[in-house]
């Protein structure tokens, strides 16, 4: 009889869930158009990165390398004076400004290597870095195809063949929409099971469950598992329909196999909300509870930036977050196209913590169940 | 009957939610200067009818006249509006319950513009009055019922309002309350002879004492006149015979006056529950003291007391949900155990609020408890239609509770307490608010129950006539049994002609003796003296009524000790997490060399890029498979693979190539691996050129030499920090103001935007303010942390930053509120803000890509998002060393998004219900 209870009351959140059609516009919008936009924001990692020029040579050579920027990865670079320079990167206007000085051309002719001068506004950390490394190759390559010709250049050739796996064209909007679809199932999936049980409780409906044949572990689990449905759907639409087709990103691995990792992590995160929902008196604490707890979830979940560059304690703290897990799971299947045998680990942690977690509520819903009443 | 000109016409207005019709082609004029009572049964559309009157609810059709204008129209709405006053139906529903008594009256009071000195004179007057005086730093949400409803009067009259409309104002007060109450209502119009009062009620003794009575039935009017000529008009002895013999036949069939057989009273009687020394006590308050008592079987027990005197809290422990400070009870004999499940299908509990889904339909919530108590399957849908037909819930069988009216929830909530047939019902005042029909009816059941079928039935109610049908009842009265007996011994004990007289005079002879301290209760007829109508110009805006939403949500910002805690903590725990982890400079990354050639120049190779802080070495690969194994699984990042013969070709000068597999899974991180790995390698090139042909060689025909500015070193910490403070002062404050407003939708005190003064732009501003303060402050911790902690200079103008900060967190909040208007629950808010605000925050603002290199809806929503117009002033004034000159076009948009968004707000909140 006890797993009917569980069923039933999940249904009762399903369909206290289509009550609010507000709820269920954000959610598409979050699953669907959010996740485009977020892809199709940044095409590649260096895309239209502003460029003014200060071209005080004005000789041939000059103009060849201000040619050599164009879009996608330049914008059409801007010709300014010296003085401006200054005043445009203060404003933050171009994140790059190369500096050739007078009588370039003929010192390069001469064989006097003349410097080329490339202020970068260093505070726009991914583009300064990636980006002058771009500008160096550039203008080198202009340099060296403009002396062809005048002069022959002896020095030891090894060329460096430069390949990507996985994404060949380091398309960044393959990364981009899968990692908008885990932050959301992660933000979903916290606020529908926490704030449930704070609506719950607000409305007095929990009172009035605790009198009913339920345990707290069938409530519970109720919630846990329509939540976690409503979320595995969204999340499963979105990467076949958004990701797949609409972004046309192709997917290595085994689409089942990251919506199993999925489900599991979801029962992390599920039980999660519960435990907020426990601990939080009312709706505004538990939404700067969330924030709390879903940032550095998400900011720190190797999702944004690489785990191998965070702090060692870092790291090894942010292993307890389901978060982690699950990120490094649907890297590995989705664009490495890791099988189970790859990414078993991550699928025994994500049980693990959510085992934890959820049994770490239950015990809390148990004792904060009189309080509520 | 008097010839003043109605101060209420209503011509033809109906009224649908949906489907159903609740007003049907209403008209109606209601006379000046008198009491009007609306009676009839739940759900006939007499709330309704308040709220379109108190211009509460926007009219759909039909022409409504208060005081000599339309309610239609806008401008008049206004100016009559501080002379109307409507307590909706509902304990303190339209109150705050964190606030206290004198904070509630007096948020009200500035609401309608009253300066301070008239406001202390009128709070203390009317405090006075309504005994509420040695409670006025209590919060609301811990008065009791009567006292809620006293509050509620208090709020309603404080601007003297020529129309007063009082949804229900006695149902769940008891008896004395009730007394109290409309003597008090009595006092105040004989101090204000012109003053008209509307009111519903269910008690048909209140109504009785009414100048002028409408009937209502299913949204239409049955009749109206003096109560006499209602009693004249069909004849009948009482206002409650009247009244159902004017109802259509159909219905009048159904009734019957209940009959009681008398309990035949076994000698064994065995005790269905039973309690000894019953205590509980909440810190050092005795909620419930010493309560014993012995209920058997099959019998109906009353539990009678004035509200907040521990009916509610007897009840709870009995039912496990309380675990009581001392003492036991026994249910069936078993001693109560919360953890029984056993027990509980025995027994059917039905608490005092409303706790039923307000998402389910009727019917869902009939069904889904039918299965929660395990009743079969194929019995289910049978047992439904039955517990529909008897409590006449079959025509709204798909209706939320919401839409429906007290009454018919209370009917819903019986109907679901006994859906399981328990032995043992436990209610909890279970006919507030129903109408006289029903609760015959549903007396008519209990009573069969009882007495066929043995159930025992507990039962508190406020209805003396219900008391009176009890076997036995216990006078409750602060926590104590006052004395427990048959009705009829008690009236003849205390010497009383009825059961009400017998229980006031029990009650006050239990106040008297119990303190002194306690308010007199008669009513001090002088406290209420004739006011001057106070001159509340009602001008378009007014800076009190603002600051009276922003008191207001200051005062429950300060009681919420743990919400402030945690959003000043909150953002500086997430900066320190953020500013140390958050890091775009790439170190360690794994890497693995295929050397097919085993020179000492292939190895140097792979050295020269170990040695380097960026990479390091894991275990060579031995072919292409382990490569693509260990790449596949995330253990290595970058491969390199040198050909075979690579230092005999690099020797003779032969075109060579190395080769390096990045894992492109991360882009950004693979680009910065590409970058890394070509400079690695033009290094190790130039070098080698150096060894071979001397100093002489040729290291290239120009140098670029590059220059990275406001932060030489390219650390992510400089860049990251004063990138966060604006992430975090749009996504904190944005969500405490949304949430702000969508509570008070949720929990119904948006009445108070509805029917006062207050414009819906003084209502948003008002909310505002409170959290833009808590944002300045949050910026300022945020800004120190960003100087002390993670050593950040501030080298540009600090005053350039703080004013962008104020403006940005304007923004920020406003985005809040737009959000609050178009959501109704504060999940969605929740969710709203969160969605809405942190992908354009971090991924469209320029945080770590400039908003010029997006693309498509990104780059068109970065343009105009307030963060990043701040971030660009952030970095402005933390890195660049710059001031207000440099940043002028930064803050120009700021300036305009703010008050663009507030008064989109503004624009988009409804000042009615609709």
């Amino acid at each position: 009889m006890r797993v009917a209870n569980i069923l039933h009351l999940g249904v009762k959140e399903l369909r206290s869930l289509l009550r609010d059609p507000t709820m269920a516009v954000l959610i598409v919008y979050a699953f669907t158009y959010a996740i485009h936009t977020a892809a199709k924001a940044m095409p590649e990692t260096l895309n239209k990165a502003p460029i003014a020029i200060v071209d005080e040579d004005r000789s041939q050579l000059s103009t060849r390398i201000i040619d050599a920027f164009y879009p996608p990865h330049f914008i059409a670079p801007v010709l300014i004076t010296q003085p401006e320079m200054d005043a445009r990167m203060d404003a933050g206007v171009d994140t790059f400004a190369l500096d050739i000085p007078p009588d370039f051309q003929r010192d390069v002719l001469a064989g006097r290597n003349p410097v080329i001068q490339l202020n970068v506004d260093a505070t726009r950390m991914t583009q300064a870095f990636t980006g002058s490394g771009y500008i160096q190759t550039i203008i080198n390559s202009e340099v060296t195809t403009f002396l062809q010709g005048h002069r022959s250049n002896a020095a030891p050739a090894a060329d460096l063949t430069l390949r990507a796996r996985f994404n060949p064209e380091l398309n960044t909007s393959w990364h981009g929409g899968v990692m908008e679809i885990i932050n959301n199932i992660t933000m979903l999936s916290i606020i529908l099971t926490g704030a449930a049980l704070i609506r719950e409780r607000e409305h007095g409906t929990v009172e009035h469950l605790l009198v009913m044949p339920v345990t707290p572990f069938e409530i519970m689990a109720g919630k846990v598992w329509a939540m976690a449905l409503v979320v595995l759907v969204a999340s499963a639409c979105s990467l076949i329909v958004v990701v797949q087709w609409w972004l046309s990103v192709p997917i290595e691995g085994s689409i089942v196999l990251f919506l199993a990792g999925t489900a599991l992590h979801l029962f992390a995160t599920t039980s999660l909300g519960i435990f907020l929902g426990t601990i939080a008196r009312s709706m505004p604490q538990f939404g700067l509870l969330l924030m709390l707890v879903l940032l550095p979830m998400q900011v720190l979940s190797g999702s944004v930036t690489p785990r191998e560059s965070m702090p060692e304690l870092v790291q090894m703290v942010m292993l307890a977050a389901p978060n982690t897990h699950f990120v490094m799971l649907a890297q590995a299947i989705l664009y490495r196209g890791a099988g189970l045998s790859v990414v078993w680990p991550q699928f025994i942690f994500l049980a693990l913590i959510g085992t934890v977690l959820f049994y770490l509520s239950l015990a809390r819903f148990r004792k904060t169940i009189a309080t509520m009443a | 009957m008097n010839g003043l000109s109605p101060v209420v016409r209503l011509e033809k207005v109906s009224l649908r939610f949906g489907k159903t019709a609740a007003l049907e082609r209403i008209s109606l004029e209601l006379p000046a200067g008198c009491m009007v009572g609306l009676i009839g049964p739940d759900g006939v559309g007499k709330s309704s009818l308040f709220s379109l009157i108190a211009g509460s609810r926007a009219i759909q059709t039909g022409r409504i006249e208060v005081m000599g204008g339309s309610m239609a129209d806008k401008r008049h709405r206004s100016a009559v509006c501080p002379q109307i006053a409507y307590m909706p139906q509902g304990l303190g529903k339209n109150l705050y319950p964190t606030l206290s008594v004198f904070e509630n009256v007096d948020f009200f009071a500035r609401l309608f513009g009253q300066n301070q000195k008239e406001r202390e004179r009128r709070i203390a007057e009317l405090l006075q009055a309504t005994g509420l005086s040695a409670f006025a730093d209590r919060p609301a949400g811990k008065l009791s019922g009567g006292m809620k409803q006293k509050l509620g009067l208090c709020c309603a009259l404080i601007h003297d309002p020529e129309l007063l409309i009082l949804d229900e104002p006695t149902t769940g007060v008891d008896p004395l309350s009730r007394r109290q109450f409309w003597e008090l209502i009595e006092h105040i119009r004989s101090a204000q002879p012109g003053m008209s009062v509307l009111i519903a009620t269910a008690y048909m003794e209140e109504a009785a004492r009414f100048d002028w009575l409408v009937a209502m039935n299913a949204g239409q009017v049955l009749t109206t006149g003096t109560p006499r000529q209602l009693l004249t008009q069909t004849g009948a002895s009482s206002l409650e015979e009247a009244f159902i013999s004017l109802l259509p036949q159909a219905q009048r069939e159904g009734h019957q006056p209940v009959s009681i057989p008398p309990r035949q009273t076994e000698s064994d009687g065995k005790a269905a529950i039973e309690a000894h020394d019953l205590t509980m006590r909440f810190g050092d308050f005795t909620a419930v003291d010493k309560v014993s008592f012995r209920i058997e079987q099959g019998e109906i027990f009353g539990f009678l007391g004035s509200n907040g005197c521990g009916k509610t809290t007897t009840m709870k422990m009995l039912t496990g949900l309380l675990e009581a400070s001392s003492g036991e009870a026994w249910l069936f004999g078993e001693p109560v155990d919360a953890r029984d499940i056993d027990t509980r299908r025995r027994v059917g509990y039905m608490t005092q609020s409303f706790s039923l889904y307000s998402e389910l339909t009727v019917r869902q919530n009939l069904v889904l408890h039918a299965r929660l108590f395990s009743i079969p399957e194929e019995r289910i849908k049978p047992r439904v239609q039955e517990m529909a037909q008897r409590f006449g819930l079959t025509e709204i069988m798909e209706i939320l509770p919401d839409a429906l009216p007290l009454g018919q929830r209370q009917r819903l909530s019986l109907a679901v307490a006994m859906i399981h047939g328990p032995e043992m019902l436990i209610l909890d005042e279970p006919t507030s608010g129903v109408d006289p029909v029903a609760r015959d009816a549903f007396w008519q059941i209990m009573v069969d129950l009882a007495r066929q079928d043995k159930v025992t039935i507990f039962i508190s109610t406020h209805f003396m006539n219900e008391a009176e049908r009890c076997d036995r009842i216990s006078l409750m009265h602060a926590g104590r049994v006052l004395v427990s007996d048959a009705p009829a011994t008690l009236i003849t004990t205390r010497g009383a002609d009825t059961l009400e007289e017998a229980f006031i005079g029990y009650l006050e002879e239990a106040a008297e003796e119990k303190s002194a301290r306690s308010e007199p209760v008669t009513v001090d007829s002088t406290a209420v003296t004739v006011r001057g109508l106070s001159a509340s110009p009602n001008r378009r805006f007014s800076l009190r009524r603002l600051f009276s939403y922003t008191r207001r949500e200051g005062l429950e910002l300060r009681r919420d000790p743990i919400r402030l805690a945690l959003a000043m903590l909150g953002s500086v725990i997430l900066m320190l997490v953020m500013g140390y982890g958050i890091t775009m400079d790439v170190e360690d990354l794994a890497f693995a060399v295929l050397d097919h050639d085993q020179t000492a120049i292939s190895r140097d190779y792979a050295y020269n890029l170990a040695g380097s802080r960026y990479f390091s070495v894991r275990p060579p690969l031995k072919d292409y498979a382990e490569l693509d194994r260990r790449m596949r699984a995330g253990k290595i990042s970058l491969a390199i693979e040198i050909p075979p013969g690579f230092a005999r070709d690099l020797r003779r000068g032969t075109p060579v190539a190395v080769g390096a597999w990045i894992d492109g899974a991360m882009p950004t991180r693979a680009e910065t691996i590409r970058g890394y790995v070509q400079g690695m390698h033009a290094l190790w090139l130039t070098n080698l050129a150096r060894q071979t042909f001397g100093s002489a060689a040729n290291t290239g025909a120009a140098t670029v030499e590059t220059r990275f500015r406001y932060n030489p070193d390219v650390k992510s910490l400089p860049a990251m920090v004063p990138a966060v403070i604006p992430l975090l002062l749009i996504m904190i404050p944005a969500m405490l103001s949304a949430l702000s407003v969508v509570r008070e939708k949720e929990l119904g005190s948006i009445v108070n935007l509805y029917v006062t003064p207050v414009t819906r732009l003084e209502f948003l501003l008002g909310k505002q303010l409170p959290y833009v303060a808590l944002a300045m402050l949050n910026f300022l911790l945020l800004t120190a942390l960003a100087i002390s902690v993670f050593s950040v200079p501030l080298k540009g103008s600090f005053f350039a930053l703080a004013t962008a900060a104020f403006l940005y967190v304007i923004c920020s909040t406003a985005i809040g509120l737009v959000i609050s208007t178009f959501t109704r629950t504060q999940i969605a808010a929740m969710f709203a803000t969160g969605v809405l605000t942190m992908l354009p925050a971090v991924q469209f603002s320029g945080m770590v890509d400039p908003v010029s290199s997006l693309e498509g809806a990104g780059a068109y929503i970065g343009k105009y998002f307030p963060t990043t117009h701040f971030l660009a002033i952030a970095r402005g004034t933390f890195s660049k060393g710059l001031g207000f000159g440099d940043l002028k076009t930064s803050f120009l948009p700021l300036l305009i998004v703010g008050p663009l968004l507030i008064g989109l707000g503004a624009v988009l909140l409804k000042k009615q219900e609709h």
